[in-house]
């Protein structure tokens, strides 16, 4: 479809490039793949001093900033207040963590930010650079499900799908702290998500079958 | 040659075993695509501005401000000045803009001016209702109530009800619109009704419904809220229009989806039941009262089950109807029937208890009220005090079960239920290709009951294929129309379009192939991958040779079940569910120690999701009985809740143990599949409340059984002190 414009569209224009982002204009929108005709104020970026030190103030327009999504380095041009979940969703096409709650209740977003089980809707893109994300689309390797997928699909830990993101990113991060969970871990460890259809019964039997698997048996 | 009728037990390859859901893969790496998941080329986002106010006019709004910012394309009213909203969260004003930030900012921007009227939007104290916001909508009668009632030998008052609960579908309401050229249009919906929402959408654009093509792989939950288009839905295609086309996609925020895209009834009810000192039921009495939002609702069937000419003999039943300034409500899982169980199977319960009975023993005395599901009730009943261990685990009321301490008790419940749940209209076209592939397109959806697998089980069960070889299309209004998934009607209907159209598909095939074996079609039978003669085995033909006699034409057949169709589905089941619970006598905690369901729907199709159903059923069944409910704000006219920190949902440890069992074999594998997804959400409420009520020695009236209303029920207080009177 044409891009349609009026008025309102138009914008100061981009700088060419951001030094300390190392990402250029050009090299962003290529990447992103994103039209000429969003509109585009980026990279104002301004250093200002308080209490003595120098201190990066964004925005309050989009920035270009770079994450780490699953291996890949990829760019958006974000106003400092979007969350990672969104700049995942709407600007990089990673859909597989959802918005739910969208205020860190019900753990649809879950993905994981250097290791650890963040809501992606509770963390701003700007703090996530530099950090390694992995969302939910990482965890299958070559056609091949992870464990936790697996168990999950074979216990039914599923229904409609929408928290299985989500929770899929919540049992991966708890067998990996804890190969072996008790109760209490489990409690903990599936307590941040929600579902509505119920999948819990599923869920929880997915979790027990990878342990049991990490123990050399299955149950 | 094949036949219609579903396969004998030992012959079914799939149909009732443990298949994994086929579409399992794609939701677990995030490859699933919902409405809320579609980014399209250029696509903007709309945001809606919704009413602060529970009854309001509106006077006047200006949307210069937000028009002038950089970055919005549209700005849009829903409702102009001289309207009147009746209720809060009610559409205004739409904005569009290039990401949703802009969008939020400039419908913040609009300035309306409202000219604020009286609301009524709690109905709980019926007293406090306004007159002109209540109606009589049923005065019922059978038999002689008044004269049964003073011959009575025990009669038992309480008042028993519902809070409101809301839909909380994790995917939100909504869409992408846009114009493919000046008179085509492309949605991306969360729906409940892919064969039928288009159409709407159409004579809301004026335009002609086939230039409306409508695409759902996936739905984030509907539970019976996502039938429509919606306002927000059509306005979605104008908005589009007005950007010239340009894809966007509106979908509701949490607390809009909260506050108006669906809630369920209140209903509370004052009872009063009598019984013979044998246990016999001789006599019901309920005034009756509930809120469906500003429609007020209908006249909901009290007592529930009972009220057949073989049920309670002696039944006056009132109801009034509450007209609210909330968002109207909308079919909630198996409509009434939990909250109708919550209030009868209560009554009975405190009922039994009065006659010093145990509530299973009370309700095989009077079984055969329960007409024309006795026996399989009976059934149930029996297997479900197995699975509970029933008779070691009950106390009569007040006593503590096993495992009660001073401060903590425990006690058990039992409730029964029923649905309908036969198969709705459905058209599916099943396809042969001479290469020996197979596929089968609908217009159906699954909403996560499992839709495409018992499509995918029935057509390689009927055609001896592995389930792989089949390929399942839905989710496009391109396809054969197929019903709404409302009702648990899909898999009886999508079960039978899907045979009949794979049976009259081989039909096809066995007539193609049948001379290159030297016999007639109908001594052909497909099993394992061949064609081969049912008389002589060996003489066979694997699927790709038989399908390589085609040639270049496929095999495409009309599969299709008619509404009421009852050859290979059937309605009405029938089921039994047990809690075990423990209450915290000082806390008013509740906890699930163990819960029990004893359920029949029909043939089986599927037994691995078939038990998901029923244990999400029960889930969502503990979330309502302890945790969730919309709280109105009397003063703000608001709902207090619309996030999900406050609207509570039960977590993976909140639930204890759950054990399913399904009914199968004779006298439920001869009436073929019938749903399934609403029945075992009925009787979780009053199971879980007859158990708090054993535990405890007294009725916590209304479900949610929140601690403040336990510990209330505890004192003795008001709200708590109403029951098992004799």
């Amino acid at each position: 479809m044409s891009s349609f414009t009026k008025a309102g569209d138009e914008k100061p224009a981009l700088p060419e490039s951001e030094p300390d982002l190392a990402v250029s204009r050009r090299s962003f929108l290529k990447g992103s793949g994103l039209a000429l005709s969003v509109p585009l104020v980026a990279g104002n970026i301004r250093t200002v001093k308080a209490a003595g030190q120098d201190v990066k103030v964004h925005g309050p327009n989009k920035v270009s900033i770079t994450l780490d999504i699953n291996g890949k380095k990829q760019a958006a041009t974000v106003e400092p207040r979007v969350t990672l979940l969104d700049t995942l969703r709407n600007d990089l096409d990673t859909t597989g963590a959802k918005r739910v709650c969208d205020r860190g209740t019900c753990g649809a977003c879950s993905v994981l930010m250097d290791g650890k089980l963040v809501y992606a809707c509770s963390v701003l893109a700007l703090e996530a650079q530099g950090k390694k994300i992995q969302t939910v689309e990482s965890l299958a390797q070559n056609g091949q499900l992870s464990p936790v997928q697996q168990a999950i699909v074979d216990n039914d830990g599923q229904q409609c799908g929408f928290c299985t993101p989500g929770f899929t990113m919540a049992c991966t991060a708890l067998l990996n702290k804890y190969p072996d969970p008790t109760d209490e871990q489990m409690r903990l460890g599936l307590g941040g998500n929600l579902c509505r259809c119920g999948t819990y019964v599923g869920l929880r039997e997915a979790v027990k079958q990878v342990a049991a698997q990490k123990k050399g048996g299955r149950r | 040659m094949a036949e219609y009728k579903w396969p004998e037990a030992e012959k079914r390859k799939y149909i009732g075993k443990r298949i994994s859901r086929v579409d399992g893969p794609l939701k677990v790496s995030g490859k699933a695509k919902y409405a809320y998941d579609i980014n399209r080329p250029g696509m903007l986002h709309g945001k809606i501005l919704h009413s602060p106010y529970a009854n309001a006019k509106i006077v006047s709004i200006d949307t210069s401000a937000a028009e002038k910012m950089p970055g919005v394309r549209v700005v849009k009213l829903v409702q102009g000045p001289g309207t009147t909203v009746q209720w809060a969260g009610d559409e205004i004003a739409i904005a569009v803009a290039a990401d949703e930030q802009t969008a939020t900012d400039a419908i913040r921007a609009i300035k309306v001016e409202y000219e604020r009227l009286p609301h009524v939007v709690n109905d709980e104290k019926l007293e406090a209702v306004p007159a002109a916001n209540k109606r009589t909508t049923q005065e019922f009668v059978q038999g002689e109530p008044d004269k049964a009632f003073a011959e009575a030998d025990v009669t038992v008052e309480g008042y028993y009800g519902n809070a409101i609960i809301t839909h909380c579908c994790l995917e939100s309401h909504g869409q992408v619109v846009e114009w493919t050229d000046a008179n085509n249009v492309l949605i991306h919906p969360s729906t409940q009704a892919v064969s039928s929402i288009s159409n709407d959408l159409a004579k809301a654009l004026e335009i002609p419904a086939g230039n409306v093509e409508l695409k759902m792989d996936f739905i984030g939950g509907g539970f019976g809220s996502k039938f429509q288009i919606d306002r927000w839905g059509t306005e979605c295609g104008k908005v589009s229009k007005m950007a010239e086309g340009k894809p966007i996609k509106i979908m509701l925020e949490r607390d809009a989806e909260l506050t108006i895209a669906g809630s369920r009834p209140s209903i509370y009810a004052k009872v009063k039941v009598g019984a013979k000192k044998d246990g016999t039921l001789v006599a019901w009495q309920s005034e009756g009262w509930g809120t469906g939002g500003v429609a007020g609702m209908g006249a909901p069937p009290l007592p529930y089950m009972l009220r057949t000419a073989s049920g309670i003999p002696n039944i006056k039943a009132n109801f009034s109807s509450v007209s609210t300034n909330t968002a109207p409500s909308r079919a909630w899982r198996a409509p009434i029937h939990p909250q109708v169980a919550v209030i009868t199977m209560g009554a009975l319960e405190d009922l039994a208890a009065a006659l010093k009975m145990d509530p299973i023993e009370f309700l095989k005395k009077n079984i055969n009220l329960f007409a024309p599901r006795a026996e399989i009730y009976s059934q149930e009943l029996d297997k479900a005090m197995e699975l509970s261990n029933w008779k070691a685990n009950w106390r009569p009321r007040g006593a503590g079960a096993p495992g009660s301490t001073k401060t903590v008790k425990r006690g058990l419940g039992v409730s029964m239920h029923t649905w309908g749940g036969g198969g709705h209209a459905s058209n599916c076209d099943v396809t042969i290709h001479p290469d020996g592939s197979v596929d089968l397109k609908s217009g159906t959806q699954d909403l996560g009951v499992g839709t495409i697998t018992v499509l995918n089980i029935v057509v390689a069960e009927t055609m001896g294929l592995p389930m792989e070889a089949v390929k399942i299309f839905i989710g496009s209004n391109r396809y054969p129309a197929s019903g709404s998934s409302g009702g648990s009607t899909t898999i009886g209907g999508i079960s039978g379009s899907s045979r009949r159209g794979a049976v009259d598909a081989l039909n096809q095939l066995f007539a193609k192939v049948a001379p290159t074996l030297g016999v007639k079609p109908e001594e052909l039978e497909a099993v394992d991958g061949k064609i081969r003669v049912i008389a002589s085995p060996s003489k066979s033909m694997t699927w790709k040779e038989a399908c390589a006699k085609l040639g270049s034409q496929p095999i495409t057949v009309r599969g299709v079940n008619r509404a009421g169709d009852r050859e290979l589905s059937s309605s009405g089941v029938g089921g039994v569910q047990i809690a075990d619970v423990s209450v915290d006598t000082e806390t008013g905690i509740v906890k699930m120690n163990n819960f029990y369901a004893v359920q029949d729907c029909g043939l089986v199709m599927d037994l691995k999701t078939a038990e998901s159903q029923v244990f999400g059923a029960m889930i969502m069944g503990v979330t309502y009985s302890l945790y969730e409910e919309r709280i109105m704000d009397n003063n703000t006219g608001r709902v207090l809740n619309p996030n999900m920190e406050f609207y509570k949902l039960a977590g993976a440890m909140d639930i204890g143990n759950m054990k399913v069992h399904m009914m199968t074999g004779k006298g439920y594998d001869e009436r073929g599949p019938v749903g399934l997804g609403e029945p075992p959400t009925n009787s979780p409420g009053a199971a879980i409340s007859n158990a708090v009520a054993n535990a405890i020695g007294v009725r916590v009236p209304t479900v949610p059984l929140t601690p403040d209303k336990v510990l209330a029920a505890l004192a003795g207080k008001k709200g708590g002190q109403s029951n098992a009177k004799i």
